[in-house]
């Protein structure tokens, strides 16, 4: 999935050389300049106040001081980190639970169909996902839908305490991220040659089988995409903890937010948001190098 | 001789308010190699899936091995298939495919391994075990596919026109190979092909299909030689039909009216329904079957009982000649097929030129008398 639209890319800017080098030099350059000047830029701006020391009245003092990094030492932020990562991960696996059927019976819907289901997955981006986090708040709060449903049903007694929760948290993200998973997973599986199914279960393999030994290995580039989708930004959310978590839950995108915002520990705020960089960054290469190997298997 | 591994009883199969199969009923014997032969969309395949379990009847019974299996799901049919389009496993090793099965099965480590490896050596490719798919020539990744499936040792395997992706080459030395394999394993062999040449030359048995129905079950020989109707006259090779009108029926044989001649034909010719005086028919003749009379070879004696005819087209295949003839009186066209011939000084050189007077006529007995319709 990954590596088609640099395919796309290459072919269209074959076919425009041939109408006049000048549109291609300007489109590409454009990009580059937004991108040099709005990412590589603030990302190199943030890496040098990581490495300064906190100023008494302005934001930094320059002088060098790798104190920032060596404070994010301290048990406190591994826990911080720790917790971050642990529920981005449990999300990411909430997520590929339910996408996987669902993009399953999307794959296998009749054509006509499909349009309309995978819709019903790109809606949500219809609404800032703030609003739809506050949306969440109204459904579990104490005295919100879900709870009001649960009583009227008889199925508890009591409200259910879910908001300001992990579990509050944990639904913020899962929802949130959803989509993410569900459409590399659809590219994946849309690709699919169904034939491979009916292959195995005529050598015997039962629907456990078919799953384990068939749909999971070759849709594992969907898997690996769709994983890193929802990972990485569920790493870097702060809105959906501090709406949904309350004050309670601290994780990395909020230690960061906070140091900036109110704490007005920039170099601090900094060192964290580069180590996070950077363990993103291993985790891209490390999905960068399973691509190849898996393309270099397909292909050869 | 009546162990019967597969019978189909009164199958009928729909979807939506298309009729795929009309009412089937087959048994097919334990060991043979059976061919279902049709033109595509007469429902061969739809019979394959049935057998396979990948399909459900919508009336009828499917039995194997003695036992109904109408609604059990292909992984409990002790049943393989090689598919059309091999569907190997692209991300398993040629030893991983054929081992997918076994594995299943329960069968590890060195049992497992024995088992694979033998397999791979009966269709010769245990030096590519540890290929991909994707690396094996189209040739070879058929192999696999045979290999993956007879690895269980099945009641009976199902073949989906398997050598239709190859070329004409390579899928004569596969039809070769997959008899001798069939005869060497005893598994019965069940083969879709809409190659009619591929059937006659394979097979024990072929079943004729068209629009969902069975036209004509029989060995090679009967389907070519004694086709039941019109349709698997014309689809098993190539047939002449000349109209003709039945004068008389008697127990020496038919007297007829063709082209405007009377004839007398054997008793024992091929007639499956013998039909009513008076009634129309078609005489079919194998393009093989006619022989061209040229001018000189003709006496008086002989030209009454011969057709003339006009050659319009000489056509020259190597080891025969074929020759489009049009009968001038109605101009009927027919197709002719001559081998050359060192004995007949006349036709040594089969040097025919378009336009030439010529004259056709067949032995009495060698054709088939068939039914309208």
């Amino acid at each position: 999935m990954a590596e088609r639209p640099i395919v796309a890319a290459r072919g269209e800017a074959r076919d425009l050389r041939g109408e006049g080098g000048g549109f291609r030099r300007v489109a590409i350059g454009t990009t580059w300049f937004w991108l040099l000047l709005f990412a590589l830029a603030p990302n190199l701006l943030v890496v040098a106040v990581s490495l300064l020391e906190r100023g008494e009245r302005e934001f930094v003092r320059v002088a060098f001081s790798v104190g920032s990094y060596v404070r994010l030492l301290d048990p406190l932020y591994a826990g911080v980190f720790w917790s971050s990562f642990r529920l981005a991960a449990i999300a990411t696996i909430v997520c590929l639970l339910i996408a996987y059927p669902f993009a399953l019976a999307v794959a296998r819907a009749p054509l006509r169909w499909r349009p309309a289901l995978l819709a019903l997955v790109v809606i949500p981006f219809w609404t800032s996902s703030l609003v739809r986090t506050y949306a969440i708040v109204i459904l579990i709060k104490t005295e919100g839908l879900l709870n009001a449903g649960l009583l009227a049903l008889g199925l508890v007694d009591e409200p259910i305490e879910i908001l300001y929760t992990e579990l509050a948290v944990l639904i913020g993200f899962v929802y949130t991220e959803l989509p993410f998973m569900v459409l590399p997973l659809y590219a994946a599986m849309e690709k699919l040659d169904w034939r491979l199914v009916e292959a195995a279960r005529d050598l015997g393999a039962g629907a456990w089988a078919v799953l384990w030994r068939v749909l999971v290995p070759l849709t594992l580039p969907g898997i690996i995409a769709g994983s890193m989708l929802v990972f990485l930004p569920a790493l870097g959310m702060f809105y959906v903890a501090d709406v949904l978590g309350g004050a309670k839950e601290l994780l990395i995108g909020n230690l960061i937010r906070d140091q900036f915002l109110s704490a007005r520990d920039w170099p601090f705020g900094a060192a964290a948001s580069v180590v996070v960089t950077l363990l993103m960054a291993a985790l891209i290469g490390v999905y960068a190098l399973s691509q190849r190997r898996l393309g270099s298997r397909g292909a050869a | 001789m009546a162990d019967t591994v597969v019978e189909l009883r009164s199958v009928t199969k729909r979807y939506g308010r298309q009729t795929v199969l009309d009412g089937v009923d087959l048994a097919i014997e334990r060991g043979e190699f059976l061919t279902l032969l049709g033109p595509s969309g007469c429902g061969k395949t739809t019979v394959l899936r049935l057998i396979a379990g990948f399909e459900a009847p919508t009336a009828g019974e499917v039995w194997l091995d003695g036992a109904e299996v109408t609604r059990l799901p292909p992984n409990s049919r002790h049943v393989n298939t090689v598919f059309q389009s091999y569907a190997l496993f692209p991300h398993l090793s040629v030893f991983d495919n054929v081992a997918f099965g076994p594995r299943l099965a329960g069968h590890r480590a060195g049992d497992l391994d024995r088992r694979v490896r033998e397999t791979l050596a009966t269709v010769q490719l245990e030096d590519y075990a540890d290929r991909r798919p994707g690396q094996l020539s189209g040739g070879q990744q058929q192999r696999v596919a045979i290999a993956r499936a007879i690895v269980n040792q099945p009641s009976v395997l199902l073949l989906d026109e398997p050598l239709s992706a190859l070329d004409y080459k390579l899928r004569k030395a596969m039809q070769i190979e997959l008899k001798q394999l069939q005869r060497r394993l005893g598994i019965t062999f069940v083969f879709v092909t809409h190659d009619q040449e591929e059937a006659l030359s394979m097979s024990d048995r072929i079943v004729v299909l068209d629009a969902g129905r069975i036209q004509q079950t029989g060995s090679p020989r009967s389907i070519y030689e004694t086709p039941a109707n019109l349709f698997v006259a014309g689809f098993v090779g190539e047939i002449n039909l000349l109209p003709a009108l039945v004068q008389e029926v008697a127990d020496a044989g038919l007297s007829i009216t063709i082209e405007g001649h009377r004839m007398r034909l054997p008793k024992g010719t091929a007639i499956k329904t013998v039909p009513r005086a008076g009634e129309s028919v078609y005489v079919g003749v194998r393009p093989e079957d006619l022989r061209i009379w040229r001018e000189v070879e003709v006496t008086d004696e002989l030209r009454p009982s011969l057709f003339p005819a006009i050659i319009d087209e000489v056509i020259y295949k190597g080891s025969t000649v074929d020759l489009q003839v049009r009968l001038p009186a109605s101009g009927t066209r027919l197709s002719t097929t001559q081998f050359f011939n060192e004995d007949d000084p006349a036709i040594t050189e089969l040097d025919f030129a378009a336009g030439e007077r010529v004259y056709v006529s067949w032995v009495p007995g060698w054709e088939v008398v068939l039914p309208h319709g």
